[in-house]
């Protein structure tokens, strides 16, 4: 039976990935072979690993879960000729405020990413692979589990795969909810059964990662992307989106549109259009006030700064990320100020406690902007909001301490005149919530 | 569980092994810590180093129904918070805290996965997406008829 999709699909989709979202039993081993699935492993299974690492370089394809680091690169990096076990890790903690793509790649399409997995086994000499699912997505995990039982009851998974030869198991295994398990040394060891604590670079994971063995760690959708790579072609990929910018992307679209929901789009897709046209426009007719165009860690574009193609290099040219492709729209009657209290609330609360400026400097920023919001603020505090934030750039041994801080210097800069607004008085935008009474 | 791992690597399993178990007892508890350890083959100790850090765990129970209400920004954009407080009042109470009863309890959680289908809870490990103050009176109350 056809699942129902969660969101109504856009005609200005380019659907590679998602492909088989809504088809009868799209989830089956079955469904998947019949439309194209494992015809990558066949081909894969001809090619010399470094042709596969090839192909993922020739695609232009960049890493999903954020920091979009040229995939084929990553995978360069493994030692595929180290006497030790080499590991394939799928990072599935999807976290990111703003984003739900993963699930859906999961949900939908399970086999797509095991197939992914299997050929990133070939290209590096790997046998294992576990996918590190976020402990909320009980439901995904107890599914994609069921995908893998029914790979190994047709010898899709395990020994001697479809009488090629190669071997490849595959596990699950479940985070407890911590944002921070999605930085990848982290996850390392939280998969190691410690807490998630981000580990100090290098070695990197490609050269010591899960139990201090090369591993190859991706996010689902970059892991997902391989079989359409493969099967086509990197060159084709990579013509679908911009130079350096290869393929489409799951984007996750969500605030003040009409219609919000997950739609893949080609890297490049300008980001004014998505708003427009694949997102059915501003809801109730109000006007663009800001963007954070890749999850909340990116830093937020104004409304007039949206009309740029959406691929990381432009992004990165409009100081902000395409990061995880969560796309958040608010419009005119949003708080900027209660945006920045939110989004520093969350990061204060997943710090992991680890590197102090990261620590101190998200409990500090939360209370200082919750004073702020309330009314409480002093002039002299937006600086110090700004160079809290300034301080905590590149001191800390992974990205969580610059996600708190780049969106939160981008609010103080680009709307100074909202925190000038809060001076002295109630939040000009109506209700001040008692976010500090609240919080976690 | 344990054999999901390379040799050697039974340690891995702490963190899902602790938050299954947690599932069918309700709470990490003390003899829990102690299970876990013993089969994993660390300390104590180092169990409970894994318990502390971990939002879902926890020691004391929750709620028949534990009820997750995500503020997070694209839940906030579209009324998150507002129904957080509403789900608040409406149960009488205080985040993490538990009814008298032991039925329900309440937690406002960060980011859950669903922002493109916003404002959403979950409800143990089920997603409700699209949530209004309505559709929520309709859930909770189907729960409530349940345990009666």
């Amino acid at each position: 039976m056809a699942k129902k999709l969660f969101n109504e699909p856009s005609p200005l989709e380019v659907k590679v990935l998602s492909r088989r979202f809504g088809l009868d039993n799209s989830e089956s081993l079955d469904t998947y072979l019949a439309s194209d699935g494992m015809k990558a492993f066949w081909k894969a299974r001809e090619m010399a690993p470094e042709q596969i690492v090839e192909e993922v370089k020739a695609s232009a394809l960049r890493g999903r879960g954020g920091a979009g680091f040229p995939t084929g690169m990553k995978w360069s990096f493994v030692p595929r000729n180290s006497p030790k076990p080499k590991y394939i890790v799928v990072n599935a903690d999807e976290s990111e405020p703003g984003t739900c793509k993963d699930r859906l790649l999961m949900e939908y399409d399970p086999h797509q990413l095991l197939e992914g997995m299997m050929i990133a086994g070939m290209a590096i000499d790997s046998h294992k692979g576990y996918i590190y699912i976020r402990g909320e997505y009980r439901y995904i995990i107890e599914h994609m589990d069921r995908a893998i039982a029914e790979a190994y009851s047709k010898g899709w998974l395990g020994k001697n795969i479809q009488g090629t030869g190669f071997d490849f198991d595959v596990y699950t295994h479940s985070g407890a909810g911590a944002y921070e398990c999605g930085e990848e040394t982290a996850l390392l060891d939280s998969l190691e059964g410690k807490r998630g604590i981000p580990r100090l670079k290098p070695p990197f994971p490609a050269v010591a990662g899960a139990w201090a063995s090369p591993t190859l760690l991706c996010n689902v959708e970059t892991f997902s992307a391989v079989p359409a790579i493969i099967r086509d072609g990197g060159a084709a990929f990579a013509a679908l989106g911009t130079p350096k910018n290869g393929g489409t992307r799951l984007l996750c679209l969500s605030g003040h549109v009409n219609k919000p929901g997950v739609y893949e789009l080609p890297l490049g897709f300008n980001l004014m259009r998505v708003i427009e046209e694949v997102g059915g426009g501003m809801r109730g007719g109000k006007k663009l006030k800001a963007v954070i165009p890749g999850g909340s860690s990116c830093p937020v574009l104004k409304a007039d700064e949206c009309d740029i193609p959406g691929d990381y290099d432009s992004l990165a040219k409009a100081k902000s990320m395409l990061g995880s492709g969560g796309m958040v729209v608010m419009d005119e009657d949003t708080c900027m100020v209660r945006a920045a209290v939110r989004i520093m609330k969350f990061y204060a609360h997943e710090s992991c406690g680890w590197c102090i400026p990261c620590r101190e400097g998200t409990s500090w920023l939360k209370k200082i902007l919750v004073r702020f919001h309330a009314g409480q603020g002093q002039r002299s505090d937006i600086d110090l909001i700004g160079d809290l934030s300034k301080s905590m750039l590149g001191r800390t041994f992974c990205a969580l301490g610059d996600a708190a801080a780049m969106p939160t210097i981008s609010i103080v800069e680009k709307f100074r005149e909202e925190f000038e607004q809060h001076l002295g008085g109630a939040c000009p935008y109506g209700k001040v919530h008692d976010l500090a009474l609240t919080s976690h | 569980m344990l054999e999901s791992y390379p040799p050697g690597r039974q340690r891995s399993a702490v963190v899902p092994m602790l938050i299954y178990a947690q599932d069918e007892v309700g709470s990490v508890t003390h003899e829990l810590v102690e299970e876990v350890a013993r089969r994993c083959g660390v300390t104590p100790l180092q169990v409970e180093e894994v318990v502390g850090y971990y939002s879902m765990l926890h020691k004391k129970p929750l709620g028949k129904y534990h009820v997750q209400v995500c503020t997070n920004i694209s839940c906030l954009l579209v009324g998150g918070e507002e129904l957080y407080e509403y789900t608040a009042k409406k149960l009488g109470l205080g985040n993490k805290e538990v009814t008298a009863d032991g039925q329900f309890s309440i937690e406002e959680v960060e980011c859950m996965g669903a922002c493109s289908w916003a404002p959403a809870i979950q409800i143990n490990y089920d997603f409700h997406h699209y949530v209004t103050p309505e559709k929520l009176d309709q859930l909770l109350d189907g729960l409530k008829q349940r345990t009666q």
